[in-house]
This record gives C-alpha cells, structure tokens and sequence, in this order.
C-alpha cells in the first residue's frame, strides 16, 4: 500500500478564474499528498476561497484542470461528493434545529458515513446535540460546520478559514479538533489568513498572494528562505538595568538586538551557539535571568519579504 | 482493508443507510416541517388566519330573518284583524302621531280606519312600501273571511349552497392554498440561500431534486391538518354543503397544492433577499387575488380577458372546488381545470430546478 498507487489526493494544473476584469486566480499549480494538511495562505482578496472553491466543484474555472483522488470533476462529480468533506466560509445553518438534527440531516445525503453520535463526539458538542443551532456561539458553530463535513468520512477534507471570527480560547479548540483529524490520517486542505494558525497546522503551505502563489514549502522551509532566524526573549531582574543592548548585540550570533519595556527580543542565526553566549554574559555580570523565551520566525515575516506588506493589511 | 477504514474505527462507521428515516428525501421533508412548526407566526397565518377570516365574511353576510312590513295603524278594531297575521308588525296609533311616523320612515304604510273605508297612507315610490300595502290590504281582506278564489301553497327555499359564505368559502381556500404554498416555499428558499446554506447543501451529495421535492412533500403533508381544519369550521358553523365526492375534494387540493408550490420554487428560483422574494410573490398573487374569483365570480370581467382568468391556477382550483363542493361536480367535467393545474405544477417545477441559482 505504498502511496505512488494512489492517485494524488489533489493535483491543480493551470488554474485562472477571473470575474469580469478581476483576475482571482492568475495560473496556479499545486499538489497535495495523502495524509497532509496543505494550506492556502494569504490575505482576504488573494484568491484562496475562489481557488479552494474550484477544488470543491463549486466554481467553474475559465481554464486550468482540477484532480481529486485522481478523478475529475466533469465525469466523477457524484463519486467525488461521496468522497471528500466540505466545510464553507460563513455558512450559517437552520437556527431553529438541533445540533443533532442538522447531522442527522447531512448524514443522510451520504451512502457510508459515521453515526452521528459518533460525530458530535469528535467535534465535542455531545452536550449540546439537543441545542438549536441559533443558540450556538461562534466556535460551536464552526464545530457544527466541521462535523457537517466530516459525517461521511471523507478522504479529502476542505476547510475555508476554519477561525475566522473566532475568540482565541475557540481557535485553539478548534485547532485541537484539526489536529486530531491530521493524526487520524485524513488529507485536510484549508485556507486562512492567520499565519500562525498555518504554522501550527499545516505540513505545507502554499503563500497566495493576488492570484498567484508566490512561495510553497513546509512552514520551517519557508521561513528558512528569509534567513533562518531565531528570535530569543528574556527578562532580567529588575535591579540589573545597567545590561545594555550594545554589549548584547556583541555576542556571537546576534544580528539584532531590541529592549521593549523591559523586555529583552534579539535575532538570532543559531540558538545553539547565541543562547550559551548570552547565559555566559549574564552569568559574568552577576545578573539573574527571571524569564526566558524562544521561537522561530514566522511566516507573516515571509509575507512581508516577499511583498513588502503585512498578511493583514488590507 | 481499504485507507478509510484505517483512520476510522469500524464500529463507528456506517456502511449501509436503508432505514426509512435515514433516506436523504425522508431527513430533507421532516426538516421542512420541523422549521415550519418551530415558527409560530407561520401558524397563525396558514392555519388560524383562513378561519378568522371565514368567520368575519360569515358574520358579515350572514342571512338575516326575513323583514316583516313595519306599519302603524289608527283604530283598535282594525288593529285587532291585521294582528290576525303573522306577516305585519303592527302598531297602534293616534293620527299625528302615525303621521310622524310615517314620514320619519318608522313606519311604511299607516292604515287610518274611517266609516268610509281604510285609508292606506305610503309612498307608491318606495317597494318596502308597496309590499306592506300589498300584505296589509291581503290581511285585511282575509281577516274579514273573504274565500280564496285560487288555492296557493306556499314552498320556502333557503338552500344552503346559493348564500355568500357557501360561495366566498371555495374561494378563500383556494386562496389559502396558494398563500400557504408561495410564501411557505420561497420565503424558506431564500432564508436558506442567504445564509449560504444552498451552497452548502450542494457542496455535498445531496440530490438537487429531493431538496424542491421536499418542500412539496411537506406541504403535502401539512394539508391535511390546513384544509380539514378549515374545512370543518366552514361546515359546522356555516353549514356550508359539501355535494361533491370527498375523495375528488381532497385530490383537488393536493393537485392545487402541488402546482402552488411549483409556482412558489419558481418565483424563488433566482431571488437573493428577502425584499426580491416577497415583490415577485406579491406580482405573481396579486392578479390571481384579484381575477381569479376569491370574493366574487370571474365571470364580472370583460370577455376579451376571459381566456386569461381561465389560464390561471388560482382560477381553474377555484372553479374546481366550487363545482365540486357547491354542485357536485365530478372530475369527468372538470377537465380544463384539472388540465391547468397539472400544466401549472409540472412546468415551474422543471423550469425551477433548471434555473435555480444554488449559490
């Protein structure tokens, strides 16, 4: 059962769709493998709803060709529905009925799916089966929307900017929900403008920009073009005020140094060999560190390199 | 063992959905008739409005007793012999005072008893009068013994069938039927593609057809509940007949029903707000509420418009459930309105699922 007998679960050639002079999607080409979780980055107006919507068999392109699990949508149309799980931006369900029902309801579109139940427990909205949709909140909503495209056990799962609108505590929730899904091997398409929900969750990224896919790699890959960079955060005791950022910015590996309120940011090539340095340099003017924080750069720094504008600008 | 199954443990999955309640068709009308009665005003106008309004035209044009002659009369004997009748309501009275009456419309005829005679005082240009001189000097005559030179019998006909509310109650369910159907259907199918949820729903492998069908079926369904309630009311309080076959009845009103509903997926087949919906609705009942004879016959407008009423659903179910219910009318001669409704209910359905915008 290796994997070069199954057909590509998603294999896009050529794509453009435009409406009227606007060119949404301007000749994209992609591929997703089996098991990932590939997202479509970029900011509102990019392209990623009309390119993922195309995948979906929802809009027609003007030229380009779409492969699902190695059928199209021209000759397989109602196979590929069977097969794959869809989940719309703001779609909004009957409020007046229950959680339940509206499973109940989508199940029965499909010849093999999950039970219900077993759904609603995956998206954990047991308790709230008998709640009416209107009395949701936002993330619940969402969690239903998930649920709806995952009752038949889909292959191939599409989830257009599955956070929009919600409260952080309902993202992570929500990004918990997709994680699970990534372990339990199914092949997840999304697309949303938060760096860091791509980061988290996707294997590959393809980075959108006004119709066109500008950058296509793993996350780390992607932030790797512009640098390798490591960014390190600390703070020190209070009475040490005397560290300044010029003796900081001599340490090996540091490219650059910023104090923000007390807060200590430098960037860094390799933490390997700046963050011993730094522990030395504390260490010799006697100086406790009470807090201490890394992390990589992040795509959003990868946006703005290669276009000079910030993934929320709008 | 194929992928899916590997990230999906057996037990959970589902393999075969051949229970009734599980079918697609089956799940997509009980969500019709779930939203249906989670909302109230929808109700109250399919099913209390129509009887309200039955009630209110019945007490308007209720039959009244007949109206008995008012007269006044001078003179306690001659009093004493009209009172004979059943058919004068009579009043004695002083000679000024008759006058006064009379001239005040209290009365409409005042007999005046003289050794001459009777004198009957009236206005020969009002018919109420004229009728109570006729019964008064018919009274008269008779109270004195006077034979009569021909033998009548008198054979009352108040027929139930032949009032207003018999003929208004055809009209106002044929009228409920269409309401109920329009505004049912597109006022859901819009709501529904507002919030995307049309997009949605063919996103997955929903059949097209069984999402229109289902909001045909439910209708369907709630029929029964719509028509009989209505139905009963106008029976049992206006004893309005019921000549025609039941069974005819109620396959009329599933037929009616049918080609509303048709007509309503068509005008909502492309409109994207409510506001769109609620105008191409009202542009498409607006005609039939005036032409098609709720309230008074078709038959008032000028010939050359004739073939056009006739064209109409609202027009063909009305006619067909007034000769089936007023006349008795069997199917074999309600063709061209059998005719009409079907051609209404299969032509907007097809043309509806051609041109329905999904999205």
């Amino acid at each position: 059962m290796s994997s070069s007998n199954n057909p590509l679960p998603l294999s896009i050639r050529g794509l453009r769709k435009a409406y009227g002079d606007v060119v949404a999607v301007n000749g994209i080409d992609l591929e997703a493998y089996p098991g990932e979780c590939f997202g479509l980055l970029g900011p509102n107006g990019a392209g990623k709803t009309t390119t993922i919507e195309i995948c979906e068999g929802l809009t027609a392109p003007d030229s380009g060709t779409v492969e699902l699990l190695g059928l199209s949508w021209k000759n397989s149309s109602a196979e590929l529905r069977e097969r794959i799980g869809i989940q719309l931006q703001e779609t909004q369900f009957p409020e007046k009925l229950t959680v339940e029902e509206i499973v109940q309801l989508f199940r029965s579109f499909y010849r093999h799916g999950l039970r219900p139940g077993k759904i609603i427990e995956t998206v954990q909205l047991t308790e709230k089966k008998s709640a009416r949709a209107g009395s949701l909140s936002g993330g619940q909503k969402q969690r239903l929307a998930m649920a709806c495209a995952l009752v038949g056990d889909p292959e191939l799962l599409f989830l257009d900017e599955p956070t929009t609108g919600l409260d952080p505590q309902a993202r992570r929730h929500l990004w918990d929900l997709v994680e699970d899904l990534k372990k339990a091997g199914r092949t997840i398409i999304l697309t949303t403008h938060y760096m860091d929900e791509a980061e988290r969750l996707c294997d590959r990224v393809a980075v959108m920009d006004q119709g066109r896919i500008i950058a296509l790699g793993t996350p780390r890959e992607l932030i790797a073009t512009i640098g390798a960079e490591h960014i390190v955060e600390f703070v020190v005791d209070g009475l040490a005020a005397d560290l300044e950022a010029e003796a900081l910015q001599r340490l090996e590996g540091v490219q650059h140094t910023r104090v923000d309120n007390g807060r200590y940011q430098l960037s860094v090539s390799e933490l390997h060999t700046s963050v011993p340095e730094l522990f030395g340099e504390l260490a010799r003017r006697r100086i406790k560190l009470t807090e201490l924080r890394t992390h990589s750069a992040t795509l959003e720094d990868v946006f703005v390199s290669l276009t000079g504008r910030n993934l929320r600008d709008e | 063992m194929s992928e899916r199954a590997l990230h999906t443990p057996a037990r959970d999955l589902e393999l075969d959905t051949n229970g009734f309640w599980d079918r697609s068709l089956v799940q997509l009308t009980f969500a019709r008739f779930r939203l249906f009665f989670r909302e109230p005003e929808a109700i109250f106008w399919i099913f209390v409005f129509p009887i309200l309004l039955a009630f209110g035209l019945g007490i308007a044009f209720r039959n009244q007793p007949p109206e008995v002659p008012r007269i006044g009369v001078v003179g306690n004997n001659l009093a004493k012999a009209l009172r004979s009748g059943k058919d004068l309501s009579v009043k004695t009275m002083d000679r000024a005072g008759g006058e006064l009456a009379l001239k005040t419309g209290r009365i409409q005829l005042l007999a005046i008893s003289t050794p001459n005679g009777v004198i009957y005082r009236y206005d020969d240009t009002n018919p109420d009068s004229r009728i109570a001189r006729l019964v008064t000097d018919r009274a008269l005559q008779a109270s004195s013994g006077q034979p009569e030179p021909f033998k009548t019998i008198n054979d009352l006909v108040r027929e139930p069938g032949s009032r207003y509310i018999d003929f208004v109650v055809p009209g106002l369910l044929g009228m409920n039927l269409m309401g109920s159907a329009i505004w049912g259907v597109g006022l859901a199918i819009v709501d529904f593609r507002q919030k995307k949820l049309l997009k949605r729903l063919v996103a997955s492998p929903m059949r097209r057809w069984q999402y229109l069908a289902a909001f045909v079926l439910s209708r369907l369904l709630m029929l029964p509940v719509e028509v009989v309630a209505f139905l009963a009311f106008a029976v049992f309080v206006f004893g309005v007949p019921l000549r025609g076959s039941l069974w005819q009845l109620a396959v009329l009103c599933i037929i009616a029903s049918l080609s509303f509903n048709a007509l309503g997926l068509l005008t909502a087949s492309r409109a994207r707000t409510m506001e769109a919906v609620s105008g191409l609705m009202n542009l498409v009942m607006l005609p039939m509420w005036i032409l098609s004879g709720i309230f008074f016959s078709a038959d008032r407008f000028p010939g050359v418009v004739q073939p056009f009423i006739r064209a109409l659903p609202l027009t063909a179910v009305i006619d067909a459930l007034r000769a089936n219910m007023l006349q008795g009318t069997g199917f074999t001669q309600l063709h061209w309105q059998l005719a009409v409704m079907a051609a209404w209910f299969v032509i907007p359905f097809f043309l509806a699922l051609r041109l329905f915008r999904w999205r």
